[in-house]
């Protein structure tokens, strides 16, 4: 099969959608003339036009709202955000306008239309663009929220996201952009809110989602090398949750450890201690780890970085935990 | 149109004229009288409910300002799409929402326009393109623009009417949609209704610039104070805005210069004015003013106005009645409408 970047892929399922439904725009800062600001939409000014790949002003909260109205008015727009960290001044369109709006309304008027852009941190970049809001959008009853984690994920995800009748919150990453991945020619969706078991395995159940699920891989090939025979599962979207798979795995290996980017309070990885101990009680034998950014403003320095942010030897030092053995 | 240029340092607006020589039919006089009628006539019998607790939650009434709307009705047509913030019970109703349905939304009723899921601030009617109803002040200016940006991309030729209120200017979203949609020429007629006060603070609290239509200059689009007292003035103030999206010259402004004789919501004795100004106003009513020129012009009787508005208030009654004995929404209703997938998976534990 070929290998596409992580970006290409996200390229091909713009393309093949608006190429099938006309209702479907792409609009953002930069994301027409200078062929996107991480080269997402290159090319796609000059099939589209100007009409359907539109540059915005830096106002965030303006297009993100005109979006809403387009789409509240029979389009699918695709609005991206150069970085989520940038949906903030916008959060008002995405929370109190499209998720409200078929509720307020009776169902009369919906927002079927896709926010997308990277989330998290990207390097060196100092605290306010190295934010993770996948469960701010997680809260929130009208949404829908994808994190995938890897080319083909990511494709099949999107081109479910775009023709979803829902506001679908849609986060990627800076760092995954040049990611290659095996993604076949032939057309193809994936299901939003289905988990994916990425590695099958017995000892322990590693969850995680979006960019950090490399840290969750590279920590079971350690663990493996001692032995240890983890399942990793990607969660792919975390509004809906896929719990039964959770569940299920959880009642096979009876060990969880949640690997997340965002802060620990009020975490996808809080809600999933919550729902496995109030679900699967019976079948633990430890209590659930998480290893999240640490509770602080993700400063610039890397040694810094490298003290707050999840990897691989505090992964491993968390499922080691959970099964009782010394570090 | 008045004066483009007004610099006077308070919003007044003129005092509605009565037209001896009417520029507007017959018709229009009398669907303008009706309907004025009927949005005062609802609104006054929506205030006094909500003093007997029967509408709850928080209630804003459009009284002294019926003008801004009725004119506008006229003057566009039935595929222009609505939308406003949460002074929103004359628009549907003007646009021919069945009063029983925006009375029995004000009831928490499962037979309202929004089902009873949105109350006061939230009346919505896909029937007759009025889409809300918005309760965030200035958030709905960018949906307004978008609903125009499908409008110009499905190249239809109809035309976004937004309104907002003067508090409204002074958010970012206004600025950020006034800009984007006068740089891709959004057939959208962005209208503030300044009544004057932003909840309790005056214009002239907060802004050194008090002349709201200017705002929009700062976007080079055609900008117009209105005084709109005077529902000829607003209709006319539309239709040249309407044939300037229609061409796709793209949005105007227009400040409509009006008045609330009411407070903000039910909870405000508005206290921030004088009994001196509110009279004022009273003396200049937009709709005294068009039963004067019905009258003037012979085309209805002292008599048979009295009976358009013995009219106005039975069909309030009647939307009362049909509010009174609609049922509340069915717990079951709880897990509907919030998403279009029929099998969302809810968190129930």
């Amino acid at each position: 099969m070929r290998s596409i970047q992580f970006r290409e892929a996200l390229r091909e399922a713009l393309s093949e959608e608006m190429r099938r439904d006309e209702r479907v725009f792409l609009m953002g800062e930069e994301v027409a003339e200078y062929n996107g600001a991480y080269k997402v939409s290159q090319g796609m000014l000059d099939e589209f036009g100007p009409e359907r790949v539109v540059d915005t002003p830096i106002a965030e909260l303006g297009f993100a709202g005109i979006g809403v109205g387009a789409a509240m008015n029979g389009l699918r727009p695709v609005i991206e955000f150069m970085t989520f960290n940038f949906s903030l001044v916008a959060i008002d369109q995405v929370i109190n306008a499209a998720a409200k709006l078929m509720s307020m309304s009776g169902g009369q008027y919906g927002a079927p239309m896709v926010f997308r852009g990277p989330t998290g941190s990207a390097g060196m970049l100092s605290s306010q663009h190295s934010q993770n809001f996948e469960n701010w959008y997680a809260n929130t009853p009208g949404l829908k929220v994808v994190v995938p984690s890897n080319p083909y994920d990511a494709k099949g995800l999107l081109k479910s996201a775009i023709r979803d009748n829902d506001p679908v919150i849609f986060m990627e990453s800076e760092q995954m952009y040049g990611d290659k991945g095996e993604v076949p020619e032939e057309e193809y969706l994936l299901p939003i809110g289905v988990a994916d078991i990425k590695r099958e395995g017995t000892d322990v159940t590693i969850v995680s989602f979006g960019k950090i699920m490399k840290v969750a891989l590279a920590a079971a090939d350690e663990l493996a090398k001692e032995g240890i025979n983890a399942e990793v599962i990607d969660l792919r979207t975390v509004r809906p949750i896929d719990y039964k798979t959770l569940v299920e795995s959880v009642k096979k290996t009876n060990r969880m450890v949640v690997v997340e980017e965002a802060w620990p309070l009020a975490s996808i990885s809080a809600e999933l201690a919550y729902h496995i101990q109030s679900n699967a009680f019976d079948y633990m034998d430890a209590p659930v780890k998480r290893v999240t950014c640490r509770d602080v403003p993700l400063p610039y320095a890397p040694t810094l970085i490298e003290a707050s942010l999840p990897n691989v030897a505090r992964t491993v030092e968390a499922v080691k935990q959970v099964m009782y053995k010394k570090a | 149109m008045a004066d483009t240029k007004d610099k006077a340092k308070k919003v007044a607006p003129a005092k509605a004229k009565v037209q001896a020589k009417p520029t507007f039919s017959k018709e229009t006089y009398m669907w303008w009288y009706e309907n004025m009628k009927l949005m005062r006539r609802f609104e006054e019998k929506a205030g006094q409910l909500y003093g007997q607790q029967k509408i709850k939650g928080f209630c804003h009434l459009y009284i002294g300002q019926e003008a801004c709307v009725a004119g506008a009705v006229t003057a566009l047509t039935k595929d222009d799409k609505w939308i406003t913030a949460y002074r929103d019970h004359a628009h549907p109703l003007a646009l021919g929402t069945d009063p029983g349905a925006i009375m029995a939304e004000l009831f928490a009723k499962a037979t309202g326009c929004s089902k009873g899921k949105g109350g006061s601030m939230h009346m919505f009617d896909k029937e007759v393109n009025f889409m809300g109803g918005h309760g965030i002040v200035g958030a709905q200016v960018p949906l307004g623009a978008g609903i125009a940006f499908a409008e110009k991309y499905n190249k239809t030729g109809n035309l976004c009417i937004c309104y907002m209120g003067d508090g409204a200017v002074r958010q970012g979203a206004f600025h950020e949609a006034l800009n984007m949609a006068m740089t891709w020429k959004l057939p959208v007629i962005f209208v503030i209704e300044n009544n004057g006060y932003a909840m309790g603070t005056s214009v002239e609290r907060t802004s050194n610039v008090q002349q709201l239509y200017t705002l929009g200059e700062s976007y080079d689009m055609p900008s117009f104070p209105v005084e709109a007292m005077s529902v000829e003035n607003v209709h006319e103030a539309v239709a040249e805005a309407a044939a300037r999206a229609r061409a796709g010259e793209g949005p105007t402004l227009l400040e409509f210069r009006t008045y609330r004789y009411k407070g903000h919501s039910m909870s405000d004795p508005a206290k921030y004015r004088t009994k001196e100004e509110l009279e004022d106003y009273k003396s200049r009513d937009s709709i005294e003013a068009v039963k004067a020129t019905i009258l003037l012009n012979k085309w209805a009787t002292e008599e048979e106005l009295e009976q358009i508005d013995e009219q106005a208030k039975q069909k309030v009654a009647e939307a009362v009645k049909f509010a009174e004995e609609s049922p509340y929404p069915d717990p079951s209703e709880l897990y509907t409408d919030i998403y279009a997938e029929s099998d969302y998976p809810y968190i129930m534990d």
